[in-house]
């Protein structure tokens, strides 16, 4: 029973609260694209074991979006950030690296 | 291998059991097999017998990282089904379940498997049509399945509420020789069966890397030192991101929990399997007596076999709003396992891009009912390159959108 | 024989006495007793039969961790199986039965399986009922279910109620005992917000049982006193009957009060489930004692040491006259000193340790108690009851020395931590050699959203098993948890408790050491699942190595007790089976709830209507009372017909068909979505989410629009109107406006977030209702109000203004074919408005119509039906919707994924009209038979039904459906499945059954 702090209205929001919505920072690939981008963009997903970036909506409160840094093997939360962004926030990379040294996810570490 | 029989154990019990074997051999790594499999699982303990009695394959590792049959199969409701719409998943289940109806013997050992009947619950008029399509579909792919009407359904599972005030049973896709089996003994069944032909099953051995070379595989590293093979099989459910990274490929797979739980046991009320997918749960009786129940995955990526509880609340709310009896029993035990999800929630089991690594995941929440089909079919692809009861689960069916989707319910009606 | 003693009982109120009944006898106990305390004091030894032998089964605990005395208790609604019987209050009118037996509890047929136990070791039954094959499906598996299963199943529908509570504090303690106590009287100081449960409905724990001394005073008069305090902390909440039921992640904990269990004719609820959120959780859940594994275990009659002093100290029952205690450490010698003190005879005190014990043996000698040191117990004597016990050394392989004729058995084999919170979100152990335990390991606590530790044991639960250590210990968790939650208010001093000197324990498995198969196989571990040590020995032989595989093969620690009593006596047998350490073995996992909690507490309120709310428009009322037949769509219940007197469903529908096709018909729409979407980037955004181009739609029209999403596949369907310059309104499908509204958000949020775009759903603001037929317009102009000609609003365009007196925004839409307005008003009129029309019909013959005339109307009109023509692997193109998918549009969603080789696929199937050669009605689902069998045997397809109905219009049946190739092949004939070997031929034809040139909707 997981809790997050929604970025926006600052509520330590309750699972039941919450709508989870996948992987976080996905790049969109439209008409055109490679079909090895588009079928990474919609299928091929990070899955760690460990540091990991994911999306969230305060559903049942203020309906903001969010992204999540989260430990899947711990479930500890590292922090959580507004979705208006295509990276995460140095300072809570920094965080990170504070307590899971080495970490690395895509392109990000 | 000793002979299970009746007559077996009353021999043994004139001389105080003392003379049974292992179950299945203690087995220390060899330098080098045709096959490793990785994962002893129901899949990949049966992926190796059926290459062994079906394609003679018999220098086969299976290596586990903890112990065998300890994850999903072990965790699971035991629900055996095959009333699936799409003709691939049809064919795999089908195929699966006849394995099932002979497997006690097969094996030589009772995995109990009872084709009680399984139904799914219609309680929208969606879901009437739904299941009426799959029924004619069942008609053409040999499986046989009826829809049935709500007079029927409480006959055959007289504690149903058939007029719940919120949904009413409206009627029920029903398949007589669905059932159950017992879960952990298939596993056993399986891994004594593969142990009597010779093959290692290799317990507490972690695979730490995958060694390749030109694209092709050679083998693993493992906390047992490395070992060589020509072919290797990935067949560990939750965990097979983690290999498949190892291998140096992605897979269109997510791990999610999900969660199980048992009442206390009680004296039999129902024999019968009741999937009721409007609400959101499903329920039988074990032989022991618990009523076991099942629900929905959490919506977030995780590893720690622990689900939220808030699943579980939802879960006995509908089973209580079904089965009104269940509110006066008792929760005995809740756990989680870890489900592998692909794109489309149907299986991979396919070729890889690296040459001799197969991979065979993303079954979700429903593996147990697959575990023969799956062995059977996997080893055929292993062994002769190809099998048709794999050709439409490739992991590349994704890119050009050939899915094999089962939830068929994606919109309500106006 | 097992009694009341004339006084004592620190529990009892021996001034009210209570009658309750057992397998229908009549018996007396006290308030204050628990039904097995007052059972014992009526001489019922025998309260149940074990699961697998139907072995007799008498009391064997006091507490939660009791394995046989489960009772079916009370009737008719308020029947539950399955009661321990020591957790259980007595009250008047108690009526308890016991549980698996057959006949009776005292003659149960099914005990022959104890005469067939050899037959019957672990994992028999994986080795039998093989042959013949049909067999175990109809005779081995029916009997083995009979045979299975305890208590009986409850029958009628529960009569109680049942409730959820949330909490948030700083700190919980779970456990009321000295250390839980101490932990929430500490924490309190400091400040926190503290919430302390207990179980039982006494505080204090083991410590007021066994009288030790804390600070100087008398345990008693130490927790009072703590209580006191505690009471005047207006920071603290004390829960008595409340259980900590399961540690879950991020400090979320459940915890399970029986509120009137006790109290039956008490009003309210019965259970209440608390969703707890704790900065810091403090597990002072004490210890539970293990039995000893000796030959005759579990014959009734054989108790807990610490019962045994439970059911004196608490209850005033002597569970016999004369107690032969047996013991590997100190504290049983507790229990022979009360049942001395009681003037109980105890012939002997059996210490398996050579060097015997410390102060307290050394006190029962000074008081004439014989000690037997090194002895063991080689076979206890009796069936039903035990009759007495011989003895032998622990160190050699059972010589019978002596026999010792007795009652009662009071054995130890030393504590076990209750670990079980603190393990359940992954909380590690560690094994403790000196004291022969499994503990806390500090360094791997459970962690929580923070990573830090959020679980905290204390006292005895983290290995304390001295008064002393205990009681500080829970004090130093109170401050150590209340400062982790930002409290460090003033607080007092570590209470300090007194021990009497003790000896070390004697970790012993087996009793004897060397007993023999036969000893070993009448050794019980498991008494509920009938496990014995042979039996977990054979698993071991067998390679079942694994704690977990020996656990599932065996069934120990399986029962309605979780292994409480068995789980640690079992893994030491394994690892002395396989000659490894017990830490080696490791634990099987802690699962919760800690004990069994009712399913209605889980569900609490939401049950019946309350199970799920429904959704009501504005006329649902209306509906109801005019006897709509509902169905349930997404959250509504929407009438599916409106079936008068006397009419079948099936009649009515065919009625409101035809009656609108020539008169007019009243649609509550009311449930279709509206999603407002405004915004100077509300175009450019519509652009995106629809297939169809949406900016150009000039203000005052109306556009169909179709919905994908990135792969590909339709979603959702409907009418949008162009508002104003930067304002449309969507309509989604019933259900959907959710769904579609999140959908928006989510691309708004988190991919175009610098558009500027604004979505509100405005679906419940607004009552809409559909006037459908040739008589429409006629119908909504006798109201008077805005011009509604052909000319001033032709079809697919909307316009504001007044009908009647009501306001109304009407768009000129049709599903059905017909001349249809649909109209909005606010929802506060839309009663009012749906009673106008209705009156103003009458002249026209107005009649209302629900879901299955609309779904017939539009299928006879070709329309396509999301979740009917869709089942989410349908795109646009299959459904000859191309027209409706813009070329000029660079990009939507759902484009990219629409080039792919599949999903451009010549062979793709392709929606069509069906028509039956012989008129009948095509079943739902049905599939078109194709050529031959695939690789896998199964019957080929090409095509499958997609809407099929009896259409009263056309007096035939009709259908739609996607076939393959289906648009080049007009005309053709191909076969559909109708039932088992039975078949229907259909003609490919057009889907537009009905008005192809649309004159009627036109008009």
């Amino acid at each position: 029973m997981l809790t997050l702090e929604c970025p926006y209205c600052g509520v330590q929001a309750d699972e039941t609260e919450l709508s989870p919505g996948g992987e976080a920072h996905l790049k969109r690939f439209g008409p055109g694209s490679d079909i090895d981008d588009f079928e990474g963009y919609l299928f091929m997903r990070e899955n760690p074991k460990g540091v990991h970036f994911e999306r969230w909506r305060h559903a049942y409160g203020c309906g903001k979006w969010f992204l999540a840094a989260r430990d899947t093997a711990t479930l500890e939360v590292f922090g959580t950030y507004p979705a208006q962004t295509t990276e995460p926030p140095q300072a809570l990379r920094e965080a990170i690296s504070a307590k899971r040294p080495g970490w690395r996810w895509r392109d990000f570490a | 291998m000793k002979h299970y029989s009746v007559f077996a154990v009353a021999r043994e019990a004139l001389r105080q059991h003392t003379g049974w074997d292992r179950a299945w051999a203690k087995a220390e790594p060899k330098k080098k097999y045709d096959v490793i499999i990785v994962g002893a699982g129901g899949h990949g303990l049966a992926t190796a017998y059926y290459l062994g009695k079906n394609h003679g394959i018999r220098n086969v590792a299976i290596l586990e990282k903890g112990w065998l049959g300890g994850g999903n199969t072990g965790r699971n409701t035991t629900i055996i089904r095959s009333n699936y719409l799409q003709d691939p998943s049809a064919a795999i289940y089908e195929k699966s379940r006849s394995l099932y109806e002979t497997l006690s013997q097969d094996l030589n050992y009772n995995i109990m498997f009872s084709p009680r009947g399984v139904m799914m619950l219609a309680q929208t008029q969606h879901e009437i049509r739904g299941y009426q399509r799959t029924a004619h579909a069942n008609g053409l792919q040999g499986v046989e399945t009826a829809f049935i009407g709500p007079d029927k359904v409480k006959e055959l599972c007289p504690i149903i509420n058939i007029s719940g005030p919120r949904y009413p049973v409206l009627g029920a896709l029903w398949q007589p020789r669905g059932g159950t089996a017992r879960h952990d003994a298939v596993a056993w069944g399986y891994a004594r069966a593969c142990s009597a032909m010779g093959m290692d099953i290799i317990q507490q051995c972690e695979v730490t890397g995958i060694r390749r070379d030109a694209g092709k595989v050679v083998g693993v590293d493992t906390t047992k030192g490395p070992i060589d093979c020509d072919k290797l099989a990935l067949v560990t459910a939750g965990h097979i991101g983690v290999m498949a990274n190892m291998a140096g490929f992605r897979l269109p797979v997510e791990s999610l929990a999900l969660q199980a739980l048992v009442s206390e046991p009680i004296k039999p009320v129902m024999d019968v399997v009741v999937m009721a997918n409007t609400v959101h749960g499903y329920m039988s009786q074990s032989d022991k007596g618990e009523m076991v129940i099942g629900g929905g995955t959490d919506g977030f990526n995780n590893y720690t076999q622990r689900g939220s509880f808030h699943h579980i609340e939802e879960t006995v709310r509908a089973l209580v709003e079904t089965f009104p009896m269940i509110s006066r029993l008792k929760m005995l035990r809740q756990w989680g396992g870890i489900v592998d999800m692909t794109g489309d929630r149907s299986p991979i089991l396919s070729k890889t891009p690296v040459e001799g690594i197969f991979v065979n995941c993303g079954w979700g929440t429903g593996g147990f009912k697959a575990i023969p089909g799956s062995g059977w079919a996997m080893a055929e692809l292993m062994a002769k390159g190809a099998s048709p009861l794999t050709e439409e689960f490739s992991m590349w069916r994704f890119r050009e959108g050939k899915f094999i989707d089962e939830s068929v319910a994606a919109g309500v009606a106006h | 024989m097992s009694t009341r003693l004339a006084e004592g009982g620190r529990l009892i109120d021996r001034s009210q006495a209570v009658k309750f009944t057992f397998n229908g006898k009549h018996f007396k106990g006290f308030a204050g007793d628990t039904l097995a305390s007052a059972l014992l004091a009526n001489d019922q030894m025998m309260v149940g039969r074990s699961f697998k032998y139907h072995r007799p089964r008498g009391v064997v605990a006091a507490g939660a961790e009791e394995p046989n005395a489960l009772v079916n208790l009370g009737k008719g609604g308020t029947f539950e199986p399955n009661q321990r019987a020591t957790t259980t209050e007595v009250f008047d009118g108690l009526a308890a039965t016991s549980q698996n037996h057959w006949p009776s509890l005292e003659f149960d047929v099914g005990a022959i399986n104890t005469y067939l136990a050899r037959f019957l070791p672990a994992g028999f039954y994986y080795k039998m009922f093989i042959h013949p094959r049909p067999f175990w499906k109809y005779i081995y598996e029916p009997f083995i279910r009979q045979s299975a299963g305890l208590g009986k199943a409850p029958k009628d529908r529960d009569a109680d109620t049942y409730e959820h509570f949330h909490a948030f504090v700083d700190v919980l303690v779970i456990g009321g005992g000295i250390a839980g106590l101490a932990a929430a009287r500490e924490a309190g100081r400091a400040g926190a917000r503290v919430m302390l449960i207990e179980q039982t409905a006494d505080w204090g724990g083991r410590a007021v049982v066994d009288g030790v001394k804390l600070g100087g005073k008398d345990a008693g008069v130490w927790v009072k006193d703590t209580l006191q305090e505690l009471e005047t902390m207006p920071n603290v909440d004390l829960r008595r009957r409340t259980m900590g039921a399961g540690v879950y992640d991020h400090g979320y904990v459940l915890a399970y009060e029986r509120l009137r269990d006790h109290v039956p004719e008490m009003d309210g609820p019965r259970h209440r489930l608390w969703r707890i959120r704790a900065r810091r959780t403090i597990t002072a859940t004490g210890a539970i004692e293990r039995p000893l594994s000796f030959a005759g275990n579990d014959v009734p009659g054989v108790l807990l040491a610490s019962a045994v002093r439970d059911y004196l100290v608490n209850f005033g029952v002597s569970v016999g006259d004369r107690t032969v205690v047996v013991t590997n450490n100190d504290d049983a010698y507790r229990t022979a000193l009360a049942l001395h003190s009681h003037g109980l005879i105890v012939p002997a005190i059996v210490d398996a340790r050579p060097q015997g014990g410390g102060e307290l043996a050394a006190a029962a000698k000074a008081a004439g108690i014989r000690v037997a040191n090194g002895m063991a117990v080689a076979v206890v004597k009796g069936g039903k009851r035990v009759t007495g016990v011989t003895l032998c050394l622990q160190a050699g392989e059972g010589a019978p020395l002596e026999e010792i004729a007795c009652d009662c058995v009071a054995m130890s084999g030393g504590w076990s931590p209750v670990v079980h919170l603190w393990s359940h979100c992954g909380g590690k152990l560690s094994w403790d050699d000196d004291q022969a335990m499994f503990r806390p390991d500090a360094g791997r606590p459970p962690t929580g959203a923070d990573g830090a530790p959020m679980v905290i044991a204390a006292g005895t639960a983290n290995g304390h098993l001295a008064t002393a250590g205990a009681v500080a210990d829970g004090w130093a968790a109170g401050l150590a948890a209340a400062k982790a939650a930002g409290h460090a208010g003033k607080t007092g001093t570590a209470p300090k408790g007194e021990d009497a000197a003790a000896a070390a324990p004697l970790p012993v498995w087996l009793m004897p050491q060397g007993a023999s198969y036969a000893k070993r196989s009448k050794a019980w571990l498991d008494f509920q699942n009938d496990v014995k040590v042979s039996d977990v020995q054979l698993a071991a032989q067998e390679g079942f190595e694994s704690v977990e595989h020996a656990k599932r093969y065996t069934t120990l620690g399986m029962a309605t007790d979780q292994g409480k009593l068995s789980n640690i006596n079992g893994l030491a047998t394994l690892s002395n089976a396989l000659n490894v350490t017990i830490p080696q073995v490791g634990t099987t996992t802690f699962r919760p709830p800690y004990t069994p909690i009712s399913m209605g507490a889980i569900a609490g309120v939401a049950r019946d209507a309350l199970f799920q709310p429904v959704r009501k428009t504005p006329i649902h009322d209306w509906h109801e009372a005019n006897g709509a037949d509902f169905e349930p769509v997404g959250q509504w219940r929407r009438p599916y017909a409106f079936p008068r007197k006397g009419e079948s469903v099936h009649d009515a529908v065919m009625r409101e068909v035809k009656n609108t096709r020539t008169n007019v018909g009243l649609l509550d729409a009311s449930t279709l979505g509206k999603l407002v979407v405004t915004g100077p980037d509300a175009g450019r955004f519509l652009d995106m989410l629809y297939t169809n181009m949406i900016s150009t739609l000039p203000v005052g029209k109306c556009r169909y629009g179709l919905m994908c999403n990135e792969n590909g596949f339709l979603i959702d369907d409907g009418v949008v109107a162009r508002i104003d310059e930067q304002t449309w309104l969507c309509h989604t499908t019933t259900g959907g406006a959710e769904r579609i509204h999140g959908h928006m958000e989510d691309w708004l949020q988190c991919e175009w977030w610098d558009w500027k775009v604004y979505v509100a759903n405005v679906t419940e603001q607004f009552a809409q209702i559909g006037v459908v037929g040739p008589k429409a317009r006629d119908v909504l102009e006798s109201l008077g109000g805005m011009d509604l000609s052909k000319e001033a609003l032709p079809f697919m365009q909307w316009a504001d203004g007044k009908i009647g007196e009501f306001d109304a925004r009407v768009y000129r839409i049709s599903f059905s074919g017909e001349l249809s307005y649909e109209v909005a008003v606010p929802a506060s009129q839309g009663r009012a408005f749906w009673d106008a029309l209705l009156k103003a019909g009458e002249a026209h013959g107005i009649m209302p119509y629900g879901t299955e005339c609309l779904h017939i109307m539009r299928a006879e009109k070709g329309f396509i039906m999301i979740g009917d023509e869709t089942d989410g692997t349908v795109i646009p193109q299959d459904l000859n919707l191309g027209w409706a998918i813009s070329k000029k549009k660079d990009d939507y969603l759902g484009k990219r994924a629409q080039e792919r080789s599949h999903m451009t696929d010549p062979n793709r199937w392709k929606l069509v009209g069906l028509e039956t050669l012989d008129g009948s009605v095509i079943p739902d689902g049905a599939y078109a038979i194709g050529d031959g069998v695939n690789a896998n045997g199964q019957r080929n397809t090409q095509g499958r039904v997609t809407s099929t109905y009896f259409s009263p219009t056309l007096g035939k049946g009709i259908a739609m459906g996607l076939v393959l190739n289906g648009p080049d092949r007009m005309g053709e004939v191909i076969e559909f499945t109708k039932g088992k070997d039975v078949t229907v031929k259909a003609r490919i034809v057009d889907q537009v059954f009905y008005d192809k040139a649309g004159e009627k909707q036109n008009a």
